[in-house]
């Protein structure tokens, strides 16, 4: 038995090879991407809009929200990345229902890879708002002698995330697949609806914690006048 | 080993791939989407709110055109119900003085009829009195009436008072011209002699006179002299009877009245014969 869809190669040639993970994952972003365009290619702006369009407002404008909700004041510059990082773990967890499929976020590779698009984020988002000192400064925070926990709370908060989301994805797919073996049938059914649950609520997670990070970053060195500064979560 | 390291980088790639593509045909587009329509709405609230703030306005406007309507049309309204009022009492009182002068004129036409009708109705009585006595003296004396007024007029001459005679013969003295015997009929030369006689004898004195026929001017016979007047007339009697004409005429409107005269009206009539010596 498979963990993981990286096993399943399905072309390799050297070190370049294409796996399950992979392919999954075009997929989904093909879906995901020409699904936009038609919606958005007939947009209206006056009168009565599609259900498709009013759908997808209702998603973006919430996701909008929740951005500005954790703290950033421009949630139009984080929309891209925070959004589609809940769009495609979310889609990835919708996808479950259908038989067979294997989505790519149960894969330790994926969730490894949107970790660390986190961890790099963080600083690139951090450093364009406070600048290189400012934004190295944050890791001296509260005092210096802190430097090294916060370093240390930057690697293991990013480790925390990709675990935290492949064990979740992992074992959905992983307990269906046993149970499926053992009572087929009705029991099964219920335990996607509840793996499509868990899997919606693991890509909120993930994407406000990215936001939360993101924010802690980029408030940190901006209290509000007579307000004190907003300290780094850490994980 | 569970991370494969090249499907992490893979991975990252494709990830950012799909950032890329949903910026551009997703969020891009459902973004400016969302706020040409919040620009719209606004531009259509802004312009709701203006259309709102001219339609106050025209309200206002409206309002403030209507309460100055009402109260012109009260002013008016009040103008020309005073206007209709006087000219009402205008009317009335136009109405009433026509009123009062065609009642004037009924009550001045009535009384022309009135005296006209009683003037006629003298003349037809004399003639009528005249007439009777004439044929009742004829048929019951076998005297005429012209004898009979002359000797009833020398009877009196004679029998008159001290102080009239007085009178009159001191008129009859100062008179130039001859004294005037005037009555209803021709008197016949007998008569006149008679008379002459008489006033010869009770002035003492040769008394000029003339006689003169008038049917119209007395009801008797008068002798005139110097503003003096002696007569003997049924005037009177005329008199009385056109009062009770006239009485009769006044009481005519009511039904009772249009009934036949009482039938002892003529026994109420004073006698015939009246004489009158007037000293005018």
């Amino acid at each position: 038995m498979n963990l993981s869809s990286d096993q399943q190669v399905l072309w390799q040639h050297g070190f370049f090879k294409l796996n399950g993970t992979i392919a999954t994952t075009w997929a989904m972003a093909a879906v995901m991407a020409l699904g936009a365009k038609l919606v958005t290619r007939r947009l209206k702006t006056e009168g009565a809009i599609s259900r498709w369009q009013g759908s997808l407002e209702i998603v973006v404008t919430a996701i909008k929200k929740q951005i500005s909700d954790v703290g950033l004041s421009q949630p139009e510059e984080y929309l891209a990345f925070l959004g589609t990082l809940f769009l495609f773990v979310a889609t990835a967890s919708l996808c479950t229902v259908i038989p067979g499929f294997q989505p790519p976020t149960g894969s330790l590779s994926t969730t490894a890879a949107l970790a660390l698009c986190v961890l790099i984020a963080v600083p690139i988002f951090g450093i364009r708002e406070q600048g290189v000192a400012g934004y190295l400064k944050t890791y001296t925070k509260p005092t210096f002698v802190m430097l090294p926990f916060n370093i240390i709370s930057e690697f293991s908060r990013t480790l925390a995330l990709a675990i935290r989301l492949f064990g979740n994805m992992m074992s959905g797919v992983m307990i269906v697949g046993i149970l499926l073996t053992i009572t087929p049938y009705l029991f099964p059914i219920l335990m996607t609806a509840l793996g499509l649950l868990t899997g919606m609520v693991q890509a909120y997670i993930f994407s406000i914690l990215a936001a939360v990070y993101i924010a802690a970053a980029t408030l940190v060195r901006k209290p509000k006048p007579g307000a004190p500064a907003q300290p780094a979560p850490t994980h | 080993m569970l991370i494969d390291w090249f499907t992490v980088g893979a991975q990252m790639l494709n990830f950012l791939i799909l950032v890329w593509l949903l910026k551009h045909f997703l969020y891009k587009p459902i973004l400016n989407a969302i706020d040409s329509r919040e620009r719209r709405i606004a531009a259509e609230l802004a312009d709701a709110d203006a259309k709102r703030a001219e339609a106050q306005k025209e309200r206002d406007e409206f309002q403030r055109k209507n309460k100055e309507f009402d109260e012109q049309r009260a002013a008016l309204l009040g103008k020309a119900t005073e206007e209709a009022k006087a000219e009402r009492e205008r009317l009335i009182e136009d109405a009433r003085k026509q009123a009062d002068a065609l009642r004037l004129s009924q009550d001045n036409a009535l009384q022309n009829d009135r005296k006209r009708l009683g003037g006629e109705l003298t003349r037809l009585a004399a003639d009528e009195v005249f007439s009777i006595v004439r044929k009742a003296l004829a048929d019951l004396a076998n005297v005429s009436l012209e004898e009979r007024l002359g000797e009833v007029f020398t009877r009196r001459l004679r029998e008159m008072d001290g102080n009239a005679k007085e009178t009159l013969a001191a008129a009859l003295r100062a008179s130039a011209e001859p004294a005037l015997v005037r009555s209803t009929f021709e008197l016949p030369p007998g008569q006149r002699a008679a008379i002459q006689n008489a006033l010869n004898e009770t002035f003492s004195s040769e008394v000029r006179i003339r006689f003169e026929a008038s049917p119209d001017a007395v009801c008797g016979i008068e002798l005139t002299a110097n503003g003096q007047k002696l007569a003997w007339s049924i005037a009177d009697y005329l008199r009385k009877l056109e009062q009770d004409v006239g009485a009769l005429l006044e009481a005519q409107p009511a039904p009772a009245a249009k009934a036949a005269p009482k039938p002892d009206d003529g026994t109420t009539l004073p006698p015939i014969a009246v004489v009158h010596p007037v000293a005018a």
